[in-house]
This record gives C-alpha cells, structure tokens and sequence, in this order.
C-alpha cells in the first residue's frame, strides 16, 4: 500500500464511527437535510476551540472580566478577531439548531424509533440557548449585565419556586461577581461538558436509526460514504468557515460601556433570542407569559411524536401536498394575526382599564389569551373543513403558528421597539 | 403495565442506587450555589444623615446605595429602592415632573413609590428605616416586597 492509501484508509475508518460505510443516495442529497446537524457539530467545535483560547485572556471578576476583553480587543494579535469568531458562531449556532428542529419536525423525521432523538435534540437545544446566555454576560458592558438583569428578573415571576430560582441563578438579589463566577463556569466547563455528552448520544441515535430519514423508503440505492458523503461535508464546512471568518474580520462583537448598576440604558432588552418572550410579558399577565404559555408549548412539543392515532408520512416533507398548502396557510394567518393583534394591543385593547374591579390575571392574562386562541382554533376549523386537513396536518399547523407567532414577537421586540419600549419609536 | 414488568429487584437495586446518588450531587450543587450569597455583603445599617438635612416634600437620592429617601409632607420618611419592579432595571426620580421613571420600559411611580405607569404592577420595594439620635438608619439589606402603598409603611421621628 502506498502512503496516500494508508492515509485514506485511516480516515475512512475514522469517519465509519460516525457513518455507514454506505448510504443511502437520497439520504445526502443537500435540500434533505441543508446540512443543519453537521453545522451545528462543527460550529460546536469552533466555539470549543475558540473558547479554549479566550480564557486564556478572560478573567471572571468584577474588576477584570471588562478590561479583560478591552485588552484582548486592543492588545492582543487578532484578539478581536478571535472574540468576534466566538461571539457570531454563538449567535449563529442558536439560529442553525433552531432551524435544525424546524427541518426535523417538518419533514417528519421525529416520530416511531426517532422519538428518543427528538427529546435529546430538545435538551441540546436548551443548552445551546444556556450555553449563549451564560455566555453572553461574561464581558461584563452594560449591554450583558442589563440583558441578564432582565432575564433572571423574567425568572422571578415563575409562581411559587421564581423567586428562589432567580436568586439561585444569581446567587443574590442582584448581579454581582457571584453571578458572574458562576455562569463563567457554568459557561466555560459545565455546559460544554453537559453537551459532548448529549451531542454523542444524538449523533449515536441517528445511527441507530439507521441514519436521517428519506423521501421515499423503498427506493435502496447505496452510494459509498466516502466519498460521496465526505466531499458534501468538506465544502460545508470549509464555505462555512470561510464566510464566519470574513464575517467576524468586518464585524465585531457588540461592546458597551462598562456594566454599571446605577444607571440602565434605555431601552433594555434581553438577548434577542429571548425577546419573544420580552414582548409576551408586555401583553400578557407575568404568570401566563412566563410560565402557563411556555410550559404548555414545552409539553406540546415533548407530546409530538407520542401522539396516538395519526398517520405519519415518515420523511417526507410537510407530510404531504395538502400538507404543504396548510402551512403555508398557517405561517400567512399567524404572522398577520399576531402582528395586528401585537399593534392592537399596544394602542387599543386595554381590558385592565375597562375593567379594573376584575383581577388582573384575567384582564391581562386570560382575556387576552383567549383573545389569541379563538380565532386560531377557528383557523385551524376553516384548514379542517376547506382543505380537509388530518390530525397531522393540524398538529404541523398548530406547529406553524406557534413557531411563527415567537418569530413574530422576537422582530417586533427587537427591531421595531426603541425608546421606552414604544413600537415604531 | 408494561414499565413495571421490566423492572426486577436487581434494576430497582440499581436505579435506586442511581438515584439516590444523583439526587445528592443536585443537592450538594444546589447548596453551593446558594452559599455563595451572602458572603459579599455588608452587613452594617447606612447612616442617611440627620433628620433636620431633609427637607419636607423632597426626594434625595442616595444612588450608591440604590435608595431614594423621600421625606413626605407630614415629615414621615420613605427610603424606596431603586428597583423597577417590573424586570429590576434602575429607576430614577424626576425633580421636574416629581416622579419615578423607568429608563427600561416607562413604568412610572410617584413618591411613595405606587405605580403610576405600567408595565410595573407593584410599588417600589421599600428599606426598613430607624431613626436614633435623630439620626436616620436606613436597612439597605432588607428590601421589604409591597403590592401597594399603605401609611403604616411611613416612619416618623
Ligand atoms: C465549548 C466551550 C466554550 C468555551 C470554553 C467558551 C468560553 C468563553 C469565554 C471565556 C467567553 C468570554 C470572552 C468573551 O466574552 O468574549 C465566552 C463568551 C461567550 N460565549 Fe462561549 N465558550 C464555549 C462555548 C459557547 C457556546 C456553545 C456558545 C453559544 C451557543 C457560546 C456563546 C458565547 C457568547 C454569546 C459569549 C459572549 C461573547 C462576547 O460578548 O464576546 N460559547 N465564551
Ligand atoms: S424594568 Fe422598569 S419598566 Fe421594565
């Protein structure tokens, strides 16, 4: 064998741990998956090795952690650089897992032996989110100390255990060197480890499924891995570190001042990702908003594919044509919906005026919500009774319009409000 | 049912053990995570000044501290917390329109901190204060939580 042989050979045998030595052919065609997992793995990567490197300048105190990233910034030899690659594969990986659980969901790969999967990928799509916001107040500007001053502060209207729980994860009525200590190491050792693990059990699940799911199951044609697979995933990966690193070379990581107690800049907002949740507690009673509404989606989502008596086409996309037309549907009335409905109550809708002998919790929280459920079931009755839509069907629009609702709100709360939250400000 | 068939004493045994173990690692993390608290505090009450430095209906601000002491009509005293109620950003009082306002999200409250603009629901939290030696003590440790501004909360020299 020759040197070149030998080499190939130990690759191939490197990567059979991760994949068959054949495929099937339509199991790698792009457009089935858009590469979202792998993404996902090797952005993963990237953080981890960045991240490695910037505790090396990082120091998690009070008086450090701000003039510890100025100093990476100005000091060190593309220390900005450096800063800026960590900080948009962050915010990208959330966007890339997020869209990774919409192509799960909608091309019916979740259900039977892929359930297992689908709660492990909810669990890693929890740490991801973790892992951004432990993350995100370690430089200590006013920017993250508000951001997380916000959010712990949303934590606190969890009914009964919110109190305690913001606290713990502060580690006291405010933020304070405690609280950065502890999501430095929660963000720089717990959660990375907490993730190889429940990324090797994700990754081995799919395997054991017998990798991702195809359009059509009785079609067998095997393609060799290598290298019809491997070649796909090196141009992914290479475009995809070529594009970050001409990104974070042109763009850098937001800086503000630094973190300063006595005054909080106006507006406030948490991390956008959570600012679904943000513009939800300005329409909604804090109890609904924070809790009653996100567990319920929570459960939702877990429930999906323990659901009895629906048919399911696996892999196949949006279940079926009908399929397809009802989601479409579904994204159309949900963003125009959700975004009147945002304006209306914003200007017109003021049931707590109206009727102010009423408890809150029915004119902030109740009412509203009912506001929002009616027309959606009546919605979903109008995709039942026109376009003849089956459980499953109804199970992707519901889907749909959640989704689609918090992308709504996460627009309207991050780009639309300016001063003093006012809309269009 | 099914669940309950597949377990036999030796994977009871087992998880029980699994269990047990990790119930006391949670627990012992929990514990750490709430031990570190306090341990950054100070523990002494401010000292505000004398009674006779401040004067009827005004409101002075003692920022570092994240109080404002407002000193009512009737000469009782408040010392309200800087503290939106809504989500914790830092409010600040207006001498010209003589109320609180929230840089964050426009919740307003007035001087005895009752909310005068949602999206706050609840009134300022308050400090306990004694006063000694017609000296003013502020407890800046103990936020006292209020849904609403009652005049038992008023201290009087
Ligand atoms: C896997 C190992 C990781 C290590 C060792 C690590 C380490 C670090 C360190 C030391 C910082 C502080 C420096 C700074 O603020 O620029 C930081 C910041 C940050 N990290 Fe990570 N990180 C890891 C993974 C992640 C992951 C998975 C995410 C997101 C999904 C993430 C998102 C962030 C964000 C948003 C910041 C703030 C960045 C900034 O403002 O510059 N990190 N990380
Ligand atoms: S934190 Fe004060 S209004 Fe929101």
């Amino acid at each position: 064998m020759s040197n070149s042989e030998i080499e190939k050979k130990a690759i191939t045998k490197f990567l059979i741990h991760l994949h068959p030595v054949n495929v099937n052919a339509q199991a790698i065609k792009y457009t089935r998956t858009f590469g979202l997992g792998g993404i996902a793995a090797l952005l993963f990567v990237i953080l981890f090795l960045t991240g490695i490197l910037l505790r090396f300048a990082y120091v998690p105190s009070e008086i450090g952690a701000y003039a510890s990233i100025t100093y990476l910034q100005q000091e060190v030899l593309f220390g900005q650089l450096l800063r800026n690659t960590h900080f948009w594969s962050g915010m990208l990986l959330v966007i890339v897992s997020f869209l990774h659980l919409i192509r799960v969901i909608y091309s019916q790969s979740i259900y039977y032996e892929r359930r297992k999967n689908w709660l492990y990928g909810l669990l890693l799509m929890f740490l991801v989110i973790l892992s951004n916001f432990t993350g995100y107040l370690l430089p200590w500007d006013q920017l993250a100390y508000w951001a997380v001053t916000i959010m712990t502060n949303m934590m606190s209207y969890v009914p009964l255990i919110g109190e305690k729980l913001a606290t713990i994860v502060r580690g006291g009525a405010e933020l304070n060197e405690g609280t950065l200590l502890r999501f430095y190491n929660l963000h720089t050792g717990l959660l990375p480890l907490i993730m190889v693990f429940v990324m090797s059990i994700h990754v081995w699940l799919v395997r054991k499924s017998k990798g991702v799911t195809v359009a059509d199951s009785s079609k067998k044609e095997m393609v060799p891995t290598n290298p019809q697979l491997v070649y796909k995933e090196i141009v992914v990966a290479l475009a995809l570190i070529l594009l970050l690193t001409f990104f974070s070379i042109f763009v850098d990581a937001p800086l503000q001042s630094q973190a300063n107690p006595l005054v909080s800049p106006n507006p406030s907002k948490s991390p956008w990702y959570f600012m679904g949740f943000q513009e939800l507690l300005l329409h909604l009673h804090p109890i609904f908003s924070i809790f009653i509404v996100p567990l319920l989606v929570t459960a939702f989502l877990i429930y999906i594919p323990y659901m009895k008596d629906v048919h399911v086409n696996v892999g196949v996309w949006f279940h079926s044509e009908n399929g397809k037309k009802i989601t479409i549907w579904s994204v159309v009335y949900a963003a125009v919906f959700t975004f009147l409905l945002i304006v209306a109550s914003e200007y017109l809708l003021k049931f707590q005026l109206w009727m102010p002998d009423l408890s809150l919790l029915i004119t902030t929280g109740l009412l509203p919500l009912v506001l929002y459920l009616v027309p959606s079931a009546l919605f979903l009755y109008v995709m039942k009774q026109k376009l003849n839509a089956d459980k499953t069907e109804l199970i992707m629009s519901i889907v749909t319009i959640l989704l689609t609702g918090y992308i709504v709100m996460t627009v309207v709360g991050s780009l639309m409000r300016g001063q003093n939250m006012n809309l269009f400000a | 049912m099914n669940l309950i068939k597949k377990i036999t004493r030796r994977s009871f045994i087992k998880r029980s053990i699994l269990t047990i173990l990790s119930l006391e690692l949670v627990y012992v993390f929990f514990n750490l995570l709430k031990k570190s608290n306090d341990r950054l505090k100070p523990d002494n009450l401010f000292e505000a000044g004398k009674l006779d430095l401040f004067e009827k209906n005004r409101v002075y601000p003692f920022s570092s501290r994240r109080f404002y002491l407002s000193r009512l009509e009737d000469g009782g005293f408040l010392a309200i917390s800087t503290k939106c109620t809504h989500l914790g950003c830092t409010v600040q009082f207006s001498n010209n329109e003589g109320k609180f306002k929230c840089p964050c999200h426009a919740s307003a409250f007035n001087k005895y901190g009752e909310v005068l603009a949602a999206p706050a629901t609840r009134a300022l939290d308050i400090y306990p204060i004694t006063i000694q030696n017609d000296t003013i003590l502020v407890d800046t440790e103990k936020p006292v939580k209020r849904t609403k501004y009652e005049s038992s909360q008023i201290t009087y020299a």
